[in-house]
């Protein structure tokens, strides 16, 4: 809505001398030009909210059965709301009342959000509420987000990664209000997150300093904080939630579920890229081949002598997966996005490992995590569900527009990184291929996929479902996840295609057919040049490193169960109730 | 922390039939390469087994010779189809015949196979019609519960028609499993998504407490072999006196628990301390307070 | 009684839709299988999975594979994983009979690598 009040009188694009000269005086005439109406908005919305809350407001906390008067209250049509909407933690008590204002006196909102995971979050769209969204992921409701789309009832500015996102808040996406979730708020509206920080510091900061307003959720109102996360005066209202917050247990992954094949896959990645490039500082996508490659370590990794040379530091979320690596001296530090249900009381015991703070509980913080990811890892590595013959990657596919969340940001080669360390110049140099260009290192960028997903759909294509979605939804360009030039290693049951390697396009398509498997894609390959490329290092086969794929058994594995898991814990890994299959 | 090279939860029927007897004592009847497949499942155009999801044959453990049989729970849910059947049934018809030290049954198995109907029901009859005649002529017969599909319907009968029932933590024993609970009952009757809630009302522990099974062991095939070898060594009988014990302490069971609806308040009531924690604790540490569970069935009866 | 059994033969049927497809190839073999078994079974016929059972065999020389899947449609992608397997190991006078459940190309591979290596007590 930033064009709202422009003057239509002249077309925009024909400066004049005589506009200049106008320009010049308007200058000079500065001083009748307000400079705080945001501020001014700001307060006339408080105090038509104190109105509204008349007498259930006790200092910043009011009574939930006016939760919907206040919203209506606080938000004009067209405003730019953040409902915290996290991978994890969800506003969910406020979104819900989001989704009861009277869309007569509340529409045309633009969400920026960075995940849309709610039914109350599409509800929104549904009800006329909100028309535009700017976000970052979408999960269980990327089905519904997409029909939509092609009803004509949002429209998407863009599908961003986290810190793209929290870098627009303080440009040009600064929400007008925000609702978030927290742990818990004293009598002044302090507020505690707990161990899910997430996003919660990166809305408040864009939103408190720059005219906005600051509505909390909180599962408890105490007397004393075990700590205070955000600050009273950045907040505007709290309200204790009926229901504690929803969070929900996405980084968890049962081992039992770790199928023969991904075993297979986590060995060749651990002797084929991690040892092979020393990788120390690392970031790991969320699905079962990376959780195979977390219970490889203290087995596999182990007997191959690669404690200590591996794996030491992590931008990670608190993977139960992980466990069995931190109890065998593999991991030395983690720092995280957010935290994981059921790992608190373990994450609290292991202060040496993770960030806490001085009540013990866990810090997390996406923002600085995402940052992390970007600049002190080495490597990236994550699934797919769609890859194309130039590499590039995508979970976009037809009727589902998903997002991407992290894997954009930490799966892309960061130009501004300085600093080395042996994994990121070596892959440098294997980019640079002997040509005598400025030395520099290069973010190692994995991407890991079976050749056939379930239902026997091909992981490998000629051409990405993302070019018919961004033509049917009118998206400018594809939403591509990771694009093909910053992925390095392609890596499937059939091996490793190393693209640093790869000389010219060609060389890029065949070392990608060569470990498609028997997939289409795969099945076209060159043989003659698939040999080649294996001769020349870019294909790498599991026998080629001596694995032999008979042995990829799950007594590999540290932990087959989630029981498992918490006897790795010593107890202090408490699995949600879903998990507990004992 | 090690975790067990041989996790008897995870192996297939034959590698837990390899695992639990003797090395290299394994026999088999109808052997896959006889492929004698169930031919209602071809009729409807199903995928088959050859050996239609049971293993049965002979061997040792610890040198006590056994005839033995092991359901495969990844082949249609373990459930009993005419075929699969008509081996446990002959595999009691032989035991009265050759007199082993006892037969064994790896159960895992969702109850009748639905494909096959009538002549899955009638086979589940004629295998518990077979086993207790077996018992009659003093053949011992143990059960070994534990894997992903638990032992329901008919074969959680035929489990609790035998000698002893060896359970491992995490297998489930029961009549009506927890979706088909959920789905004749209602998600407030049981909430079958809620696993903890599923295990803590079939799951090993509880069936240890109330007295339904009689050895409770980790997942480990030595642990698993030894108490086949005690159950063997164990007094065992199938006279009216020992049936009669067995009705009473059931009937006391009712008494005692029927009101309770949460396994929870079922070891409150049984005066276990702290019922809460008991689904997390490991075996050696949920024994010890097990057994003052286990001394409250067999107190006055 | 019947309620009981339709917890395990309901999530069954929903994953087998299509009709069975029956496939049958004949490979030339390089060498007989060695080793004294006279059968081998490996696998189960469970979800993504399948069993796959080995028997030396006079066929004059040949490797017949007899496949039985619950996935149809899929014929050529068959014929390319066991013409690969074929080449791999070059058993002749072998009988190969599988019975699948929709187990990915990787599976199968690796299945009958393993039956291989169960039938003759050593690496192809």
């Amino acid at each position: 809505m930033e064009g709202r009040d422009a003057s239509p009188r002249r077309p925009p694009n024909s400066p004049t001398l005589e506009d200049a000269r106008r320009k010049a005086g308007a200058v000079a005439v500065s001083k009748e030009r307000q400079w705080d109406i945001g501020r001014q908005r700001r307060a006339e919305k408080i105090e038509r909210a104190k109105v509204a809350l008349s007498g259930s407001l006790r200092g910043k906390i009011f009574s939930r059965d006016r939760t919907v008067v206040l919203l209506e209250a606080l938000l004009s049509p067209g405003d730019r709301v953040c409902q915290e909407g996290n991978n994890q933690k969800q506003a969910d008590f406020l979104a819900q009342a989001l989704t009861e204002v009277d869309p007569s006196r509340v529409n045309n909102l633009h969400v920026v959000q960075s995940v849309v995971a709610l039914p109350e979050h599409i509800e929104i769209f549904e009800r006329g509420i909100a028309a535009r969204l700017d976000f970052c992921f979408c999960g269980p409701q990327a089905g519904r987000l997409t029909a939509l789309l092609h009803e004509g009832r949002v429209s998407v500015g863009a599908i961003h990664n986290y810190l793209e996102l929290f870098g627009r808040y303080f440009i040009d996406l600064t929400p007008q209000v925000s609702l978030i979730a927290a742990q818990a708020a004293d009598s002044q509206g302090n507020l505690y997150t707990g161990p899910n920080t997430e996003d919660t510091p990166a809305i408040v900061e864009a939103t408190a300093f720059r005219g906005g307003i600051v509505v909390a959720q909180v599962n408890e109102i105490v007397d004393r904080l075990p700590r205070v996360d955000v600050p009273a005066d950045w907040v505007d209202f709290v309200v204790q939630s009926p229901h504690p917050h929803l969070v929900e247990p996405l980084f968890t992954r049962d081992p039992a579920l770790i199928s023969e094949i991904q075993i297979l896959m986590a060995m060749t990645a651990i002797k084929g890229i991690y040892a092979e490039y020393g990788v120390q500082h690392l970031n790991h996508g969320i699905g079962f081949d990376t959780a195979a490659i977390e219970l490889l370590l203290p087995t596999y990794a182990e007997s191959l002598g690669l404690k200590g040379r591996i794996c030491r530091h992590w931008a990670l979320n608190p993977h139960p997966t992980l466990i069995p690596a931190i109890e065998s001296g593999f991991v030395e530090s983690v720092h995280s996005f957010g935290s994981e249900s059921g790992m608190e009381r373990y994450v609290a015991a292991r202060s040496d490992v993770f960030f806490t703070g001085a009540d013990g509980s866990m810090r997390s913080n996406r923002a600085f995590c995402q940052t992390a990811g970007l600049y002190a890892c080495d490597l990236f590595i994550g699934s797919t569900l769609q890859i194309d013959l130039a590499g590039n990657s995508s979970t976009a596919t037809k009727g589902r527009m998903t997002g991407f969340g992290g894997a954009p940001n930490m799966g892309s080669d960061a130009r501004g990184r300085r600093h080395p360390t042996p994994a990121w110049l070596k892959a440098g140099e294997q980019a640079r291929r002997g040509r005598d260009r400025m030395p520099r290192g290069r973010k190692l960028v994995v991407q890991i996929a079976e050749s056939f997903r379930e239902h026997m759909v091909s992981t490998f294509v000629e051409r990405l479902d993302a070019w018919d979605l961004a033509a049917a939804a009118g998206l400018d360009i594809p939403p591509v996840m990771i694009y093909g030039e910053d992925v390095t290693h392609i890596l499937t049951e059939e091996g490793i295609a190393n693209l640093l390697l790869c000389r010219d396009e060609e060389d890029v398509e065949q070392a990608i057919r060569g470990v498609a498997g028997y997939t289409d894609v795969g099945r076209k390959r060159d043989r003659r040049m698939v040999e080649n490329l294996r001769d020349r290092g870019v294909i790498t086969r599991p026998e080629d490193l001596g694995i032999d794929p008979r042995l990829a058994t799950r007594d590999l594995l540290a932990a087959r169960s989630m029981k498992d898991l918490v006897r790795w814990s010593g107890g202090l890994y408490q699995p949600p109730a879903r998990f507990r299959h004992w | 922390m090690i975790v067990p090279r041989t996790s008897y939860v995870e192996a297939t029927a034959r590698r837990r039939v390899e695992a639990v007897l003797d090395h290299d004592s394994f026999w088999e009847f109808l052997p896959p390469e006889e492929r004698v497949t169930s031919p209602h499942l071809s009729q409807l155009d199903l995928p088959v087994a050859f050996d239609d999801g049971v293993v049965v044959g002979g061997g040792t453990v610890q040198g006590r010779r056994v005839l033995l049989a092991a359901q495969e729970g990844a082949f249609m849910g373990g459930a009993v189809g005419e075929v699969h059947g008509a081996k446990l049934t002959g595999l009691f018809a032989r035991a009265v015949d050759e007199r082993p030290d006892a037969v064994v049954l790896l159960l895992e198995s969702g109850g009748v196979r639905l494909h096959e109907a009538n002549a899955g029901l009638i086979a589940v009859s004629e295998i518990i019609r077979a086993l207790l005649a077996a018992r009659g002529r003093g053949i011992r017969v143990l059960a070994v519960i534990g894997g992903g599909v638990g032992c329901f319907g008919g074969m959680g009968i035929v489990a609790r028609c035998c000698d002893a029932v060896i359970m491992l933590e995490e297998g489930r024993l029961g009549m009506s499993g927890p979706e088909v609970i959920e789905m004749a009952g209602g998600v407030e009757e049981l909430d079958s998504r809620d696993k903890a809630l599923v295990w803590r009302t079939f799951g090993g522990k509880h069936r240890y407490l109330l007295g339904d099974c009689e050895y409770l062991v980790e997942d480990d095939v030595a642990a698993i072999r030894e108490s086949i070898h005690q159950a063997l060594e164990a007094a065992s009988g199938f006279e009216l006196e020992q049936l009669e014990a067995e009705h009473a302490l059931l009937e006391k069971r009712l008494r005692e628990l029927a009101h309770l609806h949460d396994a929870i308040d079922m070891w409150r009531a049984l005066g276990l301390p702290d019922p809460d924690t008991l689904p997390m604790l490991d075996l050696a540490r949920f024994t010890p307070i097990a057994h003052r569970a286990r001394s409250f069935w067999k107190g006055e009866g | 009684m019947v309620g009981w059994a339709v917890s395990a033969a309901s999530t069954f049927s929903s994953l087998v839709k299509t009709t069975m497809e029956h496939l049958e190839f004949t490979f030339p073999g390089r060498r007989a299988a060695t080793g004294r078994k006279h059968a081998v079974l490996v696998g189960v016929v469970g979800s993504g999975n399948l069993e796959v059972l080995l028997e030396p065999k006079p066929l004059g020389g040949a490797c017949q594979i007899v496949v039985k899947t619950a996935v149809a449609g899929f014929g050529e992608i068959w014929q390319a994983v066991l013409e690969d397997f074929c080449r791999r190991h070059g058993l002749g006078d072998l009988l190969v009979s599988i019975n699948d459940l929709g187990a990915t190309p990787a599976v199968v591979a690796l299945r009958l690598d393993q039956a291989v290596h169960e039938l003759e007590g050593s690496g192809p």
